[in-house]
């Protein structure tokens, strides 16, 4: 055996012994060291032939080569193992929970709000407000409800102790007082929506002396009860998310509107369970009209040229039917439990394009 | 509005069954709210003739039938004392449901006796609260028969909500006009022949109305002497039982019949009791009337009263009086059939309580056409029924000339309802309803007269109305509705954008929305700066909700406590509402409050739990306050606050030295007691419309971002200094020290204590400074360090900590 296969044995041998860096290190220098085997064999080029040395360094290069990547190989295997080890002794439980992140949420009725505004935005329909505190002018007379009328009694009205000028001052027991705002600072095309509080002194299992309304209102010179219908059916289809929605007019009575209607929607009850959508039975939602010309003269748009059309419903009640919230009551209750079950992440941004809600 | 069918067909001549003329009320806006078919219900209870009837071997009380159903004889054991042999009584086999308990029979065996189904009762049969013995039936019942058609209870009852315009349908006749009018049979023709006078009425009635004649512009009375007031027949007994009225006296179920019949209210006097003639005025006031239904009214002045020589004897319209009203002992009578102002009659009837069928129909408005008519009719009934001999008429006052030619362009349906309908048939559906319709005028209108019952009609909208409803709301075809441009437009305004992006906001910041009340009790408001008489309900529901609220704030706190009650002790709750200052539109404001009570965050493994303070709300408020566009550096933080928040630990964020955007802090403990929280609580408001717009800007375009090739540096400072001193003023000085270079100050450590002077603490920041010419030297960095100390220790009369 010559003595470079002897120092290849010995150092394969050792590097495989080598159970640490620190062994491996060691093999290397009593290899590849100044003082090793190698530069030992080195040092037998002085000793031969000049045409000789060429062919022996040559070799004892190659063997140099050789063993240094059997040590570097070595010495990665070494560092795997190493690491192994240690991401072993750092494993975590994840089981354990991640830090807390407090969830929030919005309530039905903003969400409900901020899809009708989604759908109806659609359509053309701006947002308008006007104050919770009203006077009988706006919130009656201009709304064609005569002094003494037995429908201002339908309202349970709550007064407020009179304006200094002795205007009878209330809480709006609609919205639709704001189309009266809105008709007398605007001139026609109209095309608004109204979102709000509105109060009526009630309260039992299906009334609260506070809930929300929205309203529409039209102006202009041709709309039509047929387009009426044309709007509330889209925006029924929209709202409600469901295939297909039946809609249902039935003639009716509000002093302000004149032919006025009232709005089913289609459902059915089988099963003591409340679907909206094609079915054997009729669910009312909303209440809606042609302006009725005492209105437009009250808030000084001609009758003559102008006319439109009215809705206005409850938002508690719409999103009770898409929700399927059962009591109105616990809509004011803040009970945290209520909010968080029914209530809605703020990513839910309602759109007609990206969806309503989720 | 109740009625039977068989009283609607007494109008109306008709095969349509009972489901087509309830569908097509609703379709005509006469929305049936219930409709009770007792002859469905009763089907199974047939008509049972008791052939035997033995005592019960093994009970005192119990008797043992055999019942003839008709098909078989059935043994039953049956616990009524009028249980015997021969009676026909109402049978329900095994099998049936009982309708008063919903309880199922079952053939079972009581006390060794078999028991094969039931004698029933009134009350078990839903019919009345009687339950001394079971129903005795005719001899003449025919066995095995349903029982409901031998005591005339197979008559379907429809209840119809009749809407305040439809006066004219609280009278079966207008429903059954508007029934024929849909095509839905023929309404029968009514003459009700005069009956003549047989000599003068020995009462008179007089006006003394003054300036209010518009009171009551008609009054026609008759006196009837020598009748008898046994009672009605059962015919006339039977309507009324069916619509829930009490059958009393012929005299008194004859008004109530007619009241519902044909609308027409009246009132019966007792001619012994009274005395002298009758005067129809205006209360002064005072005057005080026993009333039929047995309580006394005090009459204010104004209202419309009828009375004798003694006093008030009924109020007009309203109610009548119980010492002048008919009795069992009544001979003589005067019949009142008059006309009262609707809005007169609602305020008397608002204002004393009263709620009359009379009120009811006086108030919308009675057909000032048919008061003789009326009258006759009254007069012809209490002939038939109660004999005696009529007066002539009393007639005073004439009834007002409602009459009026609308003109309408047939070619208005279709501009106004969205659906053609022709000429003639509009024409056919108002002539239907009683409306005149003329010969179409040069300008292409229709004139329509109106009948003189429909009061509601003012113009053709009305009318189109009445064409459409009739014609079928379901026809009119659904048009699209169209936006202007193919895009839509914005929805909301700026300001109004604001306010759904807070909305958003808290949510996104782990907050709770809640929606509460605008009112609550006034104590409470006066806590957060409201209470103003001004503000409180005149007619709360409770004084729990009297009183507008002046920011949310209170509203959320009760929720809090509402939650804490429930376990929930930890909660951030929030809500974007109105506050109110004062009952002007300006008065109302959109207040953002929030409420953080308890421990922030829930407990966990490797986070320390901490109570909420005044830091995180003031995160709330500058999130709040940056979405709605407000540069945190034009803010100035002070300290006055509102007396709700603690007063070292809280302040007011504000623009200028007026505008309060915000304030926020933790909640006085006074405050907190109220409403029992023990707890952290820290509270904010944010004034979102005091909050000044950012000026509206053509595009969207950012400015340029310049970003520097230099690296930053980070330099860490210590300062001790007074107490007193506010951290803010270290931030300022080190930003304002260098402008150029100083990039961002932050405070990362506080430390008051051990190793610190007394009244001292050191506060330490890090000053990020950004080169934008050159990397910074080391004796750039001593030179704005120094500058840095410097502009601090001034700033504060401090020193930088050793």
């Amino acid at each position: 055996m010559s003595d470079f296969d002897t120092v290849r044995a010995e150092t394969r041998a050792a590097v495989e012994q080598a159970a640490d860096p620190a062994a491996l290190e060691a093999v290397r220098v009593a290899v590849l060291g100044r003082k090793g085997a190698v530069t030992d064999l080195m040092k037998n080029l002085a000793t031969l032939a000049p045409d000789a040395r060429r062919a022996y360094g040559a070799a004892v290069n190659a063997l140099k080569d050789e063993l240094t990547q059997l040590i570097e190989t070595r010495r990665a295997e070494l560092g795997d193992a190493a690491l192994a080890q240690r991401l072993t002794s750092e494993t975590v439980d994840l089981s354990l929970p991640a830090r807390p992140e407090a969830q929030g949420r919005l309530h039905p009725i903003s969400q409900t709000i901020d899809e009708v505004i989604a759908i109806f935005g659609e359509m053309g329909f701006s947002v308008a407000e006007g104050p919770d505190i009203e006077d009988d002018f706006h919130n009656f007379t201009a709304l064609n409800f005569p002094e003494g009328h037995p429908a201002r009694d339908m309202h349970d009205t709550f007064y407020l102790p009179d304006a200094a000028d002795g205007r009878k001052l209330l809480l709006r027991t609609h919205t639709s007082p704001v189309q009266v705002r809105t008709m007398m600072n605007q001139t026609p095309p109209i095309r608004v929506i109204i979102p709000g509080r509105t109060y009526r002194s009630d309260s039992d299992q299906t009334h609260t002396p506070m809930f929300h309304q929205v309203e529409g209102l039209v102006i202009d010179e041709t709309t039509h009860m047929g387009h009426l219908k044309g709007c509330l059916a889209e925006f029924a289809q929209a709202y409600f998310e469901v295939e297909h929605v039946p809609l249902r007019f039935r003639p009716s009575f509000f002093p302000f509107t004149e032919p006025s209607a009232e709005v089913d929607i289609g459902c059915s009850r089988k099963g003591g369970e409340l679907k909206i959508g094609a079915g054997d039975d009729w669910l009312e939602i909303l209440g809606c009209g042609m302006v009725h010309p005492n209105v437009l003269r009250h808030c000084g748009v001609d009758p003559g040229r102008y006319q439109g059309f009215a809705f206005g419903m409850g938002i508690e009640r719409i999103a009770m039917l898409k929700y399927g919230i059962p009591d109105l009551r616990t809509f004011f209750d803040a009970d945290l439990r209520w909010l968080r079950h029914y209530g809605f992440v703020p990513l839910d941004i309602p759109s007609l394009i990206t969806g309503l809600a989720r | 509005m109740k009625f039977t069918l068989s009283w609607l067909k007494t109008h109306l001549d008709t095969s349509a069954d009972l489901a087509t003329i309830s569908r097509t009320l609703t379709m005509l806006g006469l929305e049936v709210e219930a409709v009770v078919d007792h002859a469905e219900a009763f089907k199974p209870f047939v008509v049972g003739h008791v052939v035997e009837c033995t005592q019960h071997p093994n009970a005192d009380r119990l008797r043992v039938c055999v019942v003839d159903t008709g098909s078989a004889k059935l043994q039953v054991v049956c616990g009524a004392p009028n249980a015997r042999q021969g009676m026909k009584g109402v049978f329900a086999a095994a099998g049936t449901t009982i309708p008063r308990t919903n309880l199922l029979l079952k053939k079972t065996n009581i006390r060794g006796a078999e028991s094969n189904g039931m004698l029933c009762s009134a009350y078990e049969m839903g019919l009345s609260d009687d339950h001394e013995g079971i129903i005795d039936l005719p001899a003449d019942a025919p066995v095995g028969k349903p029982f409901a058609s031998v005591l005339g209870l197979d008559d379907p009852m429809l209840d119809v909500n009749v809407l305040p315009n439809r006066a004219d349908c609280l009278g079966v006749r207008g429903i059954a006009r508007d029934l024929a009018a849909a095509g839905l049979g023929s309404l029968k023709p009514r003459v009700v022949p005069a009956v003549p006078g047989q000599y003068t009425s020995a009462i008179g009635v007089r006006f003394a109305l003054g300036d209010h004649p518009e009171a009551c512009p008609l009054f026609v009375g008759r006196q009837i002497r020598g009748v008898v007031n046994h009672a009605s027949p059962d015919w006339l007994q039977r309507r009324l039982t069916a619509i829930g009225l009490r059958p009393i006296s012929s005299l008194v179920d004859i008004t109530n019949f007619l009241t519902f019949d044909v609308d027409r209210p009246l009132h019966v006097f007792d001619v012994k009791k009274l005395k002298g003639d009758l005067v129809v005025s205006l209360a002064r006031g005072g005057e005080r009337l026993a009333a039929l239904n047995g309580k006394d009214y005090d009459i204010a002045a104004g209202m419309c009263v009828i009375s004798d020589s003694v006093g008030v004897q009924s109020l007009g319209g309203v109610i009548g009086g119980a010492p002048t009203g008919v009795d069992a002992h009544t001979t003589d009578v005067f019949v009142e059939a008059a006309l009262f102002d609707p809005l007169r009659t609602a305020t008397t009837g608002r204002a004393l309580g009263v709620i009359s069928d009379a009120r009811y129909r006086f108030e919308r408005g009675i057909d000032p056409a048919a008061v003789v008519e009326g009258m006759e009719a009254a007069t012809r009934l209490i002939l038939d029924l109660c004999g005696g001999t009529p007066s002539a008429l009393v007639v005073t006052g004439a009834p007002p000339d409602t009459r009026r030619i609308i003109h309408m362009a047939p070619s208005r349906v279709a501009a106004l309802g969205g659906v053609d309908v022709s000429e003639s048939d509009s024409r056919r559906i108002l002539e239907a309803l009683g409306f005149a319709v003329g010969a179409m005028s040069s300008d292409g209108s229709l004139p329509v007269v109106p009948p003189s019952w429909r009061a509601d009609i003012e113009g053709s909208a009305d009318l189109v109305e009445e064409v459409l409803r009739v014609h079928g709301f379901d026809h009119i075809p659904a048009t699209p509705f169209v936006r202007p441009g193919n895009l839509p437009t914005l929805a909301v305004s700026r300001e109004q954008r604001r306010v759904l992006l807070l909305r958003r906001l808290f949510a996104e910041r782990g907050m709770t929305e809640a929606v509460t009340w605008s009112f609550l009790p006034q104590a409470e408001a006066s806590l957060f700066g409201g209470g103003d008489g001004a503000l409180k309900l005149v007619n709360p529901i409770s004084v729990e909700l009297e009183q507008m609220r002046p920011t949310p704030l209170p509203t959320l706190l009760a929720a809090t406590r509402r939650n804490a009650d429930r376990g929930f002790n930890d909660l951030a709750l929030y809500e974007v509402g109105p506050g109110y200052r004062d009952p002007t539109p300006d008065g109302q404001r959109a207040i953002a409050a929030g409420v953080r009570a308890g421990n922030a965050g829930a407990r966990h493994w490797q986070v320390a739990g901490r109570a909420v303070d005044a830091f995180d709300v003031k995160a709330d408020v500058l999130a709040a306050l940056a979405a709605v566009g407000v540069v945190p550096e034009q803010l100035q933080l002070t300290r006055d606050v509102p007396a709700w928040y603690h007063p070292g630990r809280s302040g007011s964020f504000k623009l200028g030295p007026k505008a309060v955007l915000a304030t926020f802090g933790e909640i006085h403990p006074a405050v907190a007691r109220h409403y029992d929280l023990a707890g952290a609580v820290a509270a904010f408001e944010v004034f979102v419309d005091a909050v000044p717009l950012p000026r509206a800007r053509a595009g969207r375009h950012r400015p340029l971002l310049k970003p520097s090739p230099f690296q930053a540096v980070s330099r860490d400072f210590a300062f001790v200094v007074e107490r007193a001193v506010v951290a803010e003023t270290v931030v300022r000085a080190a930003r304002d020290a260098d402008k150029a270079l100083v990039a961002a100050v932050s405070i990362f450590d506080l430390y008051e204590g051990k190793g610190l002077p007394q009244g001292t603490k050191s506060i330490a920041i890090a000053v990020e400074l950004q080169p934008t010419e050159r990397t910074l030297t080391d004796a750039d960095l001593d030179a704005v360090s120094t500058k840095i100390i410097t502009a601090v220790e001034r700033a504060t009369n401090g020193k930088l900590r050793a």
